[in-house]
């Protein structure tokens, strides 16, 4: 069995051009792996119909876990464990808890999240990037066509390719 | 993606710069040798922290008896070049978070030396908190840790331990917030790298990014978050700072105005400093074409509303000294203002509210020589606004008889120079080895703003040739 991965790369040298030309690519029956780009372009991730995130879910649910952390903690220190009376106030002094009650919970919302987001995209410390074309991170716009996934031909798919506006189309194989 | 802009805009990026210069633009000092001026610039920084070290590692071995405090002045300038820092720090998130939210595209040019400048000002600041502290080494007992005490917990009713969690917090998330936007540049400029070493360097920090539209699309909501938490917490920040004092019971800091006072002035102190450092770092770099004349109109305009607010809230601060009828808090603004230290205080109204209004006219707030001035004239009259709170309030207290002055020792000023030469030499290092502008957040917004935009497509469809680079 072959183990390559066989991938036709199109370039493409404008942000608009690449947007219209995945909409183009896809009715003419081509199935796009992924577009690579060195900013983002709104509406791409739809065009390309990949799922809208639930990263927005996910940092709520650690902005949650956050609240309840923080806060179990000071009531835990100054209620349960040790209580003290401190200026004639309540063990549980609510309104005092409010400033450290919302550092924790934007604390574990900001590294939860993007803890999360880089595991969802499994991005860590010295991963070799899978990387279709080098110029993709300055001025190109790369469209990646799995051939492993598509029935036409690869000169079929070239014409298409070329007709949606891209300027060179390039053989990546992993 | 068309971005709609109203006409009367300036441009933001000129030079009819193409997505491919910008990435040569700002790569350029990344990848080359380091120049001249460079060099000097470092080692002066790096002379002035090495003296700054020996006088913080001496005060830190002897004790803060080196200081010039006194039975009657406990706070001084350790208090004072703590706030000030913070303050600075603040523009840095302001800039990336606030104007994220509000969608203002200038802040693209100036948002990542910005949130590099935070970062680097909190850790200055946290300097002052640890030497402040006396015995440093004990830092954690202002954690809630498990402790031999019988297990003492810190309190949570104290704005102190407020402080702690909200300093600490806020230099976590903004250094998250900072990387996070480094990561798709440090790809960039991992595909453009030559040496084995840069290679490795920027292929290991920057996570193996390739830039997929599943990514970016994340991407996006995860910057979008961490701008709409990192507002909320840079405005409780200094709110708890201005606690720290707000919620003591000494007459000049029992104020309820505290918090919005504290934190106008920390927008408006670190938009004065990001300017200064601006201004030297477009002409050392050469990114006339980024950090345009718009830009610094924009970040003077904001210093003049800031600076305006400053001044009310000192206006409203002596009124209602008079007003309330306490005799102690009533003496208290007159001492500030007319006592021993009259002269820090004319320098503070001067500095922070006549100063700014100059940028009234459009002649001078366009003028780069007389912004350049005029953000070091803020920064001087932000420090003495804290050391007028911190040294004016405390020196004439209830008993006349411990009435004090209180004189800087050379450890004093040299732990402020220590703050000085870490923060330059941190900038320095990052101005070299980290890409200064934001590219990719500069490439997003290009269409809109720049002048003679190269890409722009005939309606045709015809095709550009494309230029070999």
């Amino acid at each position: 069995m072959d183990l390559t991965e066989r991938y036709l790369v199109g370039v493409y040298d404008d942000d608009e051009e690449v947007l219209n030309a995945v909409t183009e690519v896809k009715n003419s029956g081509v199935k796009i792996e992924e577009v690579y780009t060195p900013f983002p372009i709104h509406g791409l991730d739809v065009a390309l119909g990949h799922l809208r995130t639930r990263i927005p879910i996910a940092a709520f649910m650690f902005g949650c876990l956050g609240l309840v952390c923080i806060v179990s903690l000071m009531s835990y220190t100054m209620y349960f464990d040790w209580p003290m009376i401190i200026g004639g106030k309540d063990y549980f002094a609510l309104p005092d808890f409010i400033p450290i009650a919302f550092e924790g919970t934007v604390l574990f919302t900001a590294f939860g999240m993007v803890t999360t987001f880089l595991v969802s995209n499994s991005l860590w410390p010295g991963k070799k990037p899978r990387t279709f074309d080098l110029r993709s991170t300055d001025d190109k716009f790369i469209m990646a066509v799995n051939m492993a996934n598509n029935r036409k031909s690869e000169s079929e798919i070239e014409t298409i390719l070329r007709a949606s506006g891209a300027i060179e189309v390039n053989v990546k194989q992993f | 993606m068309s971005h709609v802009v109203s006409p009367i805009r300036e441009t933001l990026v000129s030079g009819g710069k193409s997505y491919h210069d910008v990435t040569n633009d700002i790569c350029k000092q990344v990848e080359g040798e380091p120049t001249k001026e460079w060099k000097i610039a470092f080692g002066v920084s790096c002379l002035v922290f090495a003296y700054g070290a020996f006088c913080l590692g001496y005060t830190w071995w002897q004790g803060i008896g080196v200081w010039g405090l006194n039975k009657t002045i406990g706070w001084a300038w350790d208090i004072t070049n703590f706030v000030w820092w913070v303050g600075i720090g603040h523009a840095g998130t302001l800039i990336s978070a606030v104007l994220l939210l509000f969608r203002q595209k200038w802040r693209t040019s100036i948002n990542r030396s910005a949130e590099a400048m935070t970062i680097f000002a909190v850790l200055c600041a946290a300097s002052f908190i640890l030497a402040h502290m006396g015995r440093p080494w004990l830092f954690h007992w202002a954690l809630p840790l498990p402790n031999t005490f019988g297990s003492l917990w810190v309190n949570f009713n104290s704005p102190l331990v407020w402080d702690v969690f909200a300093i600490s917090t806020y230099l976590s998330v903004s250094l998250v917030f900072w990387y996070m936007g480094l990561v798709p540049d440090l790809a960039t400029i991992r595909d453009r790298a030559q040496t084995k070493a840069s290679k490795f360097w920027y292929g290991a920090f920057s996570l193996g990014w390739t830039g997929s539209a599943k990514t970016w699309a994340r991407y996006e909501y995860v910057s979008l978050i961490l701008a709409g938490i990192s507002t909320p917490l840079v405005l409780s920040v200094h709110t708890i700072v201005s606690m720290d004092f707000a919620t003591s019971v000494i007459p000049g800091w029992h104020t309820t105005i505290f918090p919005p006072y504290f934190v106008a002035g920390a927008i408006f102190s670190g938009f004065a400093m990001v300017q200064s450092l601006l201004l030297i770092t477009r002409v050392v770099f050469k990114l006339e074409d980024y950090i345009t004349i718009e830009h610094i109109e924009m970040m003077n305009i904001i210093i003049t509303v800031t600076g305006s607010i400053v001044g009310i809230a000192y206006l409203t601060e002596f009124f209602i000294a008079w007003y309330s009828g306490v005799e102690y808090e009533s003496y208290t603004f007159l001492n500030r203002a007319t006592g021993p230290y009259w002269w820090a205080y004319w320098i503070m109204m001067t500095c922070n509210v006549v100063s700014p209004q100059l940028f009234w006219f459009k002649k001078i707030r366009t003028s780069i020589l007389v912004s350049f001035v005029l953000s070091v004239v803020v920064n001087v009259g932000m420090w003495f606004e804290r050391f007028v709170i911190i040294v004016s309030s405390l020196h004439r207290d209830y008993l006349p008889s411990s009435w004090a002055m209180f004189t800087p020792t050379m450890f004093d000023i040299g732990d402020y120079i220590f703050s000085f030469g870490l923060f330059f030499t941190l900038f320095f290092l990052f101005a070299k080895f980290l890409p200064v502008i934001n590219m990719f957040e500069v490439k997003a917004v290009m269409k809109g703003v720049s002048t003679n935009y190269p890409f722009k497509k005939k309606a045709s469809g015809e095709k550009e040739k494309e230029t070999v680079h």
